[in-house]
């Protein structure tokens, strides 16, 4: 009954608190906690040519906004007949605002606008207003155009610039041209791959037909570091993410290494090692080329997956062994201020940072069997965690979007392991994997 | 080879006895006081009664061939009015010889009919296999066998609970033998090392696990050293969770996949 009672509020508070925490740029539109503002986005038309590529254009721009899990999407047959292209449009009492604000469709926000060949491109006009005010003068927040070339790819393009522009004014990230970076065995062996994060354009990044496992996203989404076998021992590669090209690294001869995450700056690399011939696997920084080894944690336990806060780079979360099945702890980047974050309950592991740097998602087996893990949110100021999956198969490698609404993270349901994606509230769980199994999900800003 | 011997006896065991009944029959004729005169005749009289046959040779030369080889039989028969060699030689004239190609160890036998009764009489023809000559036995030291075969016959994986890398009674029983083969294998093979891997089951993180595979491996490595075998000869491997011997969800899987293993080195 209480959980129940806390899945219900999910939506609102859980989401709600991550907008409102969010680093909000000036001239933010501010959502009330509690409360999800409803967004109507009528079918855009394209003059001529652009016609032909406006399904596309749509649908994409539709599930960019619905996708950011921000708003409440008011459904297109409770539409008004005539609708708006541009702000000229506008008159009573037809296309009007309370048209839209008023029942059936109860929205307080609109994207609108149009489509046409400019030079040989595809050009956008987009518009969005802020039904809700009395006055047509007042409404606009957006008035933009944007160009893409005259095809399917770039009519997704543009939508996806218009939403990435909408969901900032809301303090949101987009996932748009963002990659996830994660482990598959379908050729044969596990090698690196990375897809968009819908699931589409899936690519091989590595081809060393060993074991090549552990992806971790430098946080420009610039480099992939992960551990191969391809030498014998499992060593850290890093890799460009723009040409797949390895990288430089350097590491320590007769150590066994998989890396952790790499500083914001990207300056270095965290990682646990047995490094100079250690008892236990324990955390070390370095680089990001490998020189200037240094050994963080200090205990007679097995210490792995260092994961560095965005928001504050001398706070480390990990997972030990110390005391006993393994427990997420933070630290200082200089090993102190060790403090257990879990509560000692089974075992629990693969933690990630919200973008806020005030929560992590992660995996535990609290009331379950060991291996049956579930994917967790916790609030690192209050301890108080919320569970997002429940039962259905192993659930592990959670991993923050971007805009810190979503969760990828890899499950194993039924006989193969996949990667799904899902809001933060556990909703609109979505698989983007099918082929071989699919683990270890690492999100990639767009590289700029 | 006793199957022979014992059919041979046998052999002259009839034989024996054919003679004595011919030697008894002879005796009947002397014994009885002579008959009375002959009545008139007036029809032709019975023949008298005909000797037993005899069969005085039966024998396969040579006794024993390869297959695809012939024997060839003899026979001398006396007193008989048809005779055959079973086995597909079928009917026979009362001395004559038949070559015949067995397959396997055959049993002839020669059937002679005749007015004073039936005799048979058997010869084997032994039919050895054609095959090579097994090799011989190994040689009684382990000099001939490689150290890779040494190691993944006679050096034993130790087991593990969940968890954890302590060396478990069993996993001592199973390191104190693979100690003693390992010494010897590294004094006999001076350029051979071994590869210790730690393998975990897979409900944990493979993450965590690649922490715990190394503390295995290094486990076993360390309570060998403690028995003698030299640390340099061994390097460790942590492999995770990556390679799995068996993957169903059951006990008896994961204990299988929490071992310390043994390969040889690279």
């Amino acid at each position: 009954m209480k959980i129940k009672t806390l899945l219900l509020l999910l939506p609102a508070a859980l989401v709600a608190t991550f907008f409102l925490k969010a680093q909000q740029p000036t001239g933010t539109i501010t959502i009330n906690p509690g409360k999800i503002p409803v967004f109507a986005i009528p079918d855009f038309r394209g003059s001529g040519g652009a016609q032909q590529y406006m399904n596309a254009f749509n649908s994409t721009l539709w599930s960019e906004i619905q996708q950011s899990g921000a708003f409440t999407m008011a459904a297109k047959t409770s539409y008004p007949l005539k609708v708006p292209q541009q702000p000229s449009d506008w008159r009573q009492p037809s296309p009007w605002l309370t048209e839209w604000s008023g029942p059936p469709v109860s929205a307080e926000w609109l994207a609108f606008g149009y489509t046409a060949p400019q030079d040989g491109q595809l050009a956008l006009r987009g518009w969005l207003y802020n039904v809700g005010v009395a006055d047509v003068s007042g409404a606009q927040v957006i008035g933009k155009v944007y160009f893409g070339p005259m095809t399917e790819a770039g009519a997704k393009k543009i939508a996806r610039e218009f939403a990435a522009d909408i969901l900032a004014r809301f303090g949101l990230q987009t996932m748009a041209g963002s990659r996830i970076f994660f482990v598959s065995d379908r050729t044969g062996n596990k090698e690196i791959w990375s897809m968009d994060y819908d699931g589409s354009n899936q690519a091989q990044v590595t081809r060393y037909g060993s074991i090549s496992t552990f992806p971790v996203v430098s946080h420009d989404g610039s480099k992939v570091a992960f551990t191969s076998y391809a030498q014998g021992a499992p060593k850290i590669y890093v890799h460009s993410t723009e040409t797949n090209r390895k990288l430089v690294f350097y590491n320590q001869s007769s150590a066994s290494s998989a890396p952790g995450d790499f500083t914001p700056d990207g300056k270095q690399l965290l990682f646990y090692s047995n490094s100079g011939g250690l008892r236990y696997f324990q955390i070390f920084s370095a680089s990001a080329e490998g020189g200037n080894l240094r050994r963080i944690s200090s205990a007679n336990a097995i210490e792995v997956e260092p994961k560095v806060n965005p928001k504050n780079p001398s706070d480390i979360v990990y997972v030990s062994g110390r005391s006993g099945p393994a427990q997420i702890y933070r630290m200082n980047m200089d090993g102190a201020d060790n403090v257990r974050l879990t509560n000692g309950e089974g075992e629990a592991g693969n933690p990630s940072w919200h973008p806020d740097g005030q929560h992590i998602a992660f995996k535990w087996t609290r009331g379950f069997e060991p291996g049956n893990f579930n994917i967790f949110v916790m609030d690192i100021a209050t301890r108080n965690t919320t569970q997002l999956t429940h039962g259905s198969g192993r659930n592990e490698n959670p991993v923050w979007a971007p805009d810190g609404v979503h969760i990828a993270f890899s499950s194993k349901r039924g006989r193969a392991t996949q990667i799904y994606l899902m809001q933060a509230n556990g909703q609109e769980v979505k698989q983007l994997t099918t082929q071989g199994n699919n683990m270890m999900p690492a999100w990639a800003k767009a590289a700029n | 080879m006793s199957k022979r011997t014992l059919q041979v006896t046998r052999a002259g065991t009839m034989l024996l006895a054919a003679f004595m009944v011919i030697n008894v029959a002879g005796c009947k004729k002397k014994a009885p006081p002579p008959p009375p005169p002959p009545a008139p005749v007036t029809t032709a009289p019975a023949p008298p009664p005909s000797a037993k046959p005899v069969i005085s040779a039966f024998t396969a030369e040579p006794r024993s061939i390869e297959r695809g080889q012939a024997s060839t039989l003899r026979w001398s028969v006396q007193n008989a009015t048809d005779m055959t060699i079973d086995q597909g030689v079928g009917a026979i004239q009362s001395s004559g010889s038949r070559q015949v190609f067995p397959a396997d160890t055959t049993t002839y036998t020669l059937v002679a009919n005749g007015p004073g009764g039936s005799q048979t009489q058997t010869v084997t023809v032994e039919v050895r296999s054609t095959a090579p000559a097994p090799p011989p036995p190994p040689p009684p030291t382990s000099t001939k066998r490689t150290a890779t075969d040494i190691l993944s016959a006679d050096v034993t994986d130790a087991y593990f609970d969940y968890d954890k890398n302590d060396v478990r009674d069993d996993a001592r029983a199973a390191l104190t033998k693979d100690a003693d083969v390992l010494k010897q294998l590294f004094a006999d093979n001076p350029g051979f090392s071994v590869l210790v891997e730690g393998h975990c089951d897979e409900r944990g993180s493979a993450e965590y696990n690649l922490g715990l595979g190394d503390r295995r491996a290094n486990a076993a490595k360390e309570f060998l050293q403690t028995l003698g075998v030299p640390a340099d000869k061994l390097k460790t491997i942590s492999y995770g969770k990556e390679q799995p011997q068996c993957t169903d969800p059951s006990e008896a899987c994961y204990q299988k996949n929490r071992r310390a293993h043994f390969s040889p080195g690279r």
